[in-house]
């Protein structure tokens, strides 16, 4: 009989700690995926972050360095600068990328540094309790947003996917969704474009995967898809805003 | 044996390339040598100066507060430093910028060289850092003019090599002057 | 290898660590430029990339550090340099990386401060880098060269000392080391035997284990293992690898104790006493961590007195006043750091007399 599915070697045989219906677990297996289909589980150097994604050596069967918060694209342009054979990938969160790892982030794409850096935005610190993050919506409640996200005060959430299209170092930048099949097909799509061009050595290359986070927002996992659909999408539209290919 | 020297002026007098000089022809002697710098806050026109300790063995402490020998290329060096030369030691002033009279340094010997006017004779006041190093191998027996003249090659950037010779002449009239 | 003995250049404190990193095999360095230590980032950047290096002038101290992070992680001897100011911001990446048992060397060519401070020579960083500087309880090792030859021969020890011991080195050294220029022998990288890398991140193939390089510790227990591991590692570094320096110690009635330039100046003055018919001599601590404890034991078991000298207001001293007998007295003079506060042999021998005591004979063992 053939087999249509199955678990990604890149991924361990084990339950992760994310709560039902968060989207970690589905950018987790679409990144494995994309290293399975292109063969290079044994090349590739994860960069993991803090924050609900800190765990990634737990789930990923692949070599891990777990960085300080913020650090991963610094911690990665070591890794990759010292192994420039290797594929590097981070994988961060919004509290970690876009508010503590802001310089960072910024830098290293500016260098354009041959690196993939998956950013998971779920409009929250997740791990510490659901907190106001730099991708908080406006009126969002939060634990430090009790009367919702004041733009007037807080600033308005950052679009980093746009934000990171400026630059000239950046090869591919591109925002995707997982509340939806046709999301995930495409965010897998994106995903592996994304790796693709490391292994060309394009440069660097980001993808803005908006997720889920169920548990903090208080909500049922189908209404949190829903608000995915409802309030992130129209705020962070998706779509890819650079890609150095198409230029 | 240890000999330690003291090198101050302004900016611009070229008291850092006479120290590295110095420095140059003790190594071209064999010897072990210590160059330490230190600047005034301003970074032009204000204090430069230098101590260069060269020995056989260990050369010590980089920081000398009693030199042997003080060079001292203008009035505020003078004024500031000259006190502080060793009892036994030699003071070597550029009188074409320095007004020693009333200044008295028991202990210590007072070599006026007209540094600038020498330097302006031989075609360029610049070099009047060539005339203190001439003067000061004279007056120290420290070292031969050879290892000062090999020096040069390495204390200069290539691109001022063909100013060699006039240096050296320049530094022979420093020496010489001091022999009187 | 180059066998014959190599000739003597003229330097500078900053160009030798510079030069001797590339000796030791730094391929990766990752810096942001602070006085008085850019002379290192300017020399790699002209010389690391046409040895197949990576000179990376990072955003700031904290990417610099987390670069030599991710570079050391993936097996490469890498290094970083900067002053106060810049250290301080490093320290969350060096508590990282102790905690990740990764080596990596970082340079500290002190300044005054605290904050922006000054740029005149300071030892006052001595307690930020033996005490581990950073958050969680660690040490790094802490070299502190007194010469330009030192900043050479030390940078490439740090190297090899980081790589066996599994964790930051540090050479602490302060702006005059740093900027004067002396002759200096640039040896051969030294022949050491070290061990294999076997936990660096390098691609996982099949049937390898996976490489996790990670400072956390959830599970029960795990966290006091590696506490008490990391303190059976210190203590192994402290039986094998303390250095010091002794001069004329044998028969001294005070040792004066210093380390760095500090520690040469104090040593004319020495000489000066000496040459003055007083029995004085010279303790050097090389190794600031691990500190050489069992040498100040051993000295103060005869040697009662001790005059302790810092560009600073006192904080080797502590270390001192731990390793003594406690019947010893250390007495102290400091220079809190900034312009015009560096002492010359001359004042420091004036405090050597107004200290010397000679003890009666009897009251000898």
């Amino acid at each position: 009989m053939k087999q249509v599915f199955t678990r990604p070697e890149s991924l361990k045989n084990v339950a992760t700690h994310f709560c039902p219906g968060c989207h970690h677990g589905s950018v987790h297996r679409l990144v494995a995926e994309a290293l399975d289909e292109f063969g290079i589980r044994s090349q590739t150097i994860g960069v993991a972050s803090v924050g609900c994604s800190v765990f990634l050596y737990g789930y990923f069967d692949i070599d891990v360095i777990e960085a300080p918060h913020g650090r991963a694209p610094a911690v990665a342009t070591g890794a990759k600068r010292a192994r420039p054979d290797r594929i590097v990938f981070t994988y961060q969160g919004d509290g970690d990328l876009a508010a503590i790892g802001m310089s960072e982030i910024i830098h290293s794409a500016n260098r354009g540094e041959d690196i993939t850096v998956i950013f998971v935005n779920n409009t929250t610190y997740g791990m510490t309790g659901g907190q106001m993050a730099p991708t908080t919506l406006p009126g969002q409640k939060t634990s430090t947003s009790p009367y919702g996200r004041d733009v007037s005060k807080d600033g308005a959430p950052f679009k980093m996917a746009e934000l990171l299209s400026n630059l000239d170092g950046v090869a591919f930048s591109a925002r995707v969704a997982l509340n939806s099949p046709r999301n995930v097909l495409n965010a897998k799509k994106m995903i592996k474009t994304a790796f693709r061009y490391q292994v060309e050595k394009k440069g660097f290359s980001f993808i803005e995967a908006l997720a889920s986070c169920p548990t903090n927002w208080g909500m049922n996992p189908l209404d949190a898809n829903q608000r995915v659909s409802d309030e992130m999408i129209p705020y962070f539209p998706l779509g890819v805003y650079k890609n150095t290919a198409q230029l | 044996m240890r000999y330690d020297v003291f090198f101050a002026g302004y900016g611009g007098q070229g008291v850092l390339l006479a120290g590295n000089l110095l420095s140059y022809a003790a190594i071209h002697e064999g010897k072990n040598v210590s160059f330490f710098p230190a600047y005034g806050v301003e970074k032009r026109g204000g204090a430069a100066m230098c101590t260069v300790v060269f020995a056989d063995g260990d050369t010590g402490s980089p920081v000398v507060g009693n030199p042997s020998v003080s060079v001292l290329l203008n009035q505020l060096s003078f004024d500031k430093y000259s006190v502080k030369v060793k009892q036994g030691g030699v003071c070597i002033v550029n009188s074409s910028l320095v007004e020693t009279d009333g200044v008295e340094l028991p202990g210590v010997e007072v070599v006026l060289v007209p540094m600038n006017q020498i330097a302006l004779d031989m075609g360029d006041v610049r070099m009047v850092n060539m005339v203190a190093c001439g003067a000061y191998m004279e007056k120290s027996g420290a070292l031969k003019s050879a290892s000062l003249e090999a020096a040069l090659k390495k204390a200069l950037p290539e691109r001022n090599h063909k100013l060699i010779p006039a240096n050296v002449k320049a530094m022979e009239a420093g020496a010489r002057a001091v022999r009187g | 290898m180059q066998t014959t003995a190599a000739e003597k250049i003229f330097v500078k404190g900053n160009e030798a660590v510079a030069m001797a990193a590339i000796e030791a095999g730094c391929r990766c360095y990752f810096g942001y430029p602070i006085t008085p230590q850019s002379d290192i980032p300017e020399y790699l950047s002209r010389e690391l990339p046409g040895r197949g290096g990576e000179f990376i002038q990072a955003e700031s101290e904290i990417g610099a550090i987390n670069m030599l992070l991710g570079a050391s992680a993936a097996g490469t001897r890498a290094m970083t340099s900067s002053s106060g100011p810049g250290i301080s911001l490093k320290q969350e990446g060096i508590s990282y990386m102790a905690g990740s048992e990764l080596p990596g060397v970082i340079v500290d060519i002190m300044r005054a401060g605290p904050g922006l401070g000054g740029i005149d020579a300071s030892q006052a960083d001595y307690w930020q880098a033996t005490r581990g500087g950073g958050h969680g309880g660690y040490r790094i090792i802490v070299l502190a060269p007194a010469s330009v030859q030192e900043m050479y021969d030390l940078t490439m020890l740090a190297f090899d000392l980081s790589d066996i011991y599994r964790m930051p080195a540090m050479v602490l050294a302060d702006s005059v080391v740093g900027q004067m220029k002396e002759s200096v022998t640039p040896n051969p990288r030294p022949q050491v035997a070290l061990p294999a890398k076997e936990w660096v991140v390098r691609g996982r193939s099949e049937g390898e284990p996976q490489n996790v390089v990670k400072s956390l510790y959830l599970g029960d227990g795990e966290m006091e293992a590696f506490h008490w591991k990391m303190q059976a590692r210190y203590q192994e570094l402290a039986d094998n690898e303390c250095r010091w320096e002794e001069a004329q110690t044998s028969d001294a009635e005070l040792i004066v104790t210093a380390f760095g330039s500090t520690a040469r100046i104090a040593k004319t003055a020495v000489a000066m006493a000496r040459e003055a018919g007083m029995k004085v001599g010279l303790m050097r601590p090389i190794t600031l961590f691990p500190f050489p404890r069992k040498t100040f034991a051993s000295l103060s078991e005869r040697c009662k007195l001790f005059l302790d000298i810092e560009l600073s207001t006192g904080q080797m001293i502590d270390d001192v006043r731990l390793s003594v007998a406690r019947d010893a007295d250390v007495a102290f003079y400091g220079r809190p750091p900034g312009a015009g506060s560096l002492p010359t042999p001359e004042e420091l021998f004036e405090q050597i007399k107004k200290n010397y005591r000679v003890r009666p004979e009897q009251s000898r063992i």
